[in-house]
């Protein structure tokens, strides 16, 4: 016999696999986006312009090897007016809030709106990025899955 | 005494290893999510229901929703 100590709230934070009626919803996990450029804390901030803009991005999450979230660099940081060696370190949004890949993307969605977060890094329960979810995608999803359900009670 | 798990990795070794699961919570809460193949006996009944659904020859894995 053994005991899963730390329980479900640590598989659901780890946005693993589960059944049940919830896994049938979309959540923040489902459209956080992981293609999302990260970077490290000592490279220089031209270098990572570069890469950014040149994979179609304007936002850049910085980790560390074990892609642990340390900062973000939104569009006013890309764009800001500091020299190209500027370290990352110094112009990163350091400790950006973070979420948890199982919130659901309706919550993602409203939070993000009314706190007017462009886009949040989505972590594990120790602190590794999943992906970068982006308002725009949550609200565009959490209406999807609003109407839908709207459709379905309307046939009813 | 059951050995404690820490790990989740442990726990996905287990699972791959065909462990039972059991999730101890409420129906309700065990309907909304529980882990792949999981199956319900809350707490309160786990005297009850255990000999009849759990297989005896395989390891079981219980949990909760945290160790609070």
């Amino acid at each position: 016999m053994y005991d899963y100590v730390h329980g479900k709230a640590d598989w659901l934070a780890a946005g693993l696999p589960t059944d049940g009626t919830n896994a049938q919803r979309p959540n923040a996990r489902d459209v956080a986006r992981t293609d999302v450029p990260t970077c490290r804390l000592d490279e220089q901030l031209g270098a990572v312009r570069a890469r950014v803009r040149e994979a179609g991005w304007d936002a850049c999450v910085v980790v560390n090897e074990e892609r642990v979230v340390f900062g973000l660099l939104r569009e006013r940081e890309l764009n800001a007016s500091h020299d190209d060696d500027e370290p990352i370190e110094h112009v990163m949004r350091p400790g950006p809030s973070t979420f948890r890949p199982n919130v659901a993307i309706e919550e993602m969605a409203a939070f993000m709106t009314e706190h007017d977060l462009v886009s949040s890094p989505i972590t594990s329960s120790d602190g590794r990025l999943i992906g970068l979810l982006r308002r725009d995608d949550a609200v565009r999803v959490a209406l999807e899955a609003h109407g839908h359900g709207h459709h379905e009670d309307e046939e009813r | 005494m059951p050995r404690e798990l820490l790990d989740r990795t442990e726990v996905q070794d287990l699972i791959e290893r065909g462990v039972q699961l059991v999730e101890v919570l409420g129906p309700e809460e065990y309907e909304e999510d529980h882990l792949p193949g999981a199956i319900n006996i809350p707490l309160r009944r786990i005297e009850t229901q255990a000999k009849e659904r759990l297989d005896p020859t395989r390891p079981v894995l219980v949990y909760c929703w945290d160790s609070a």
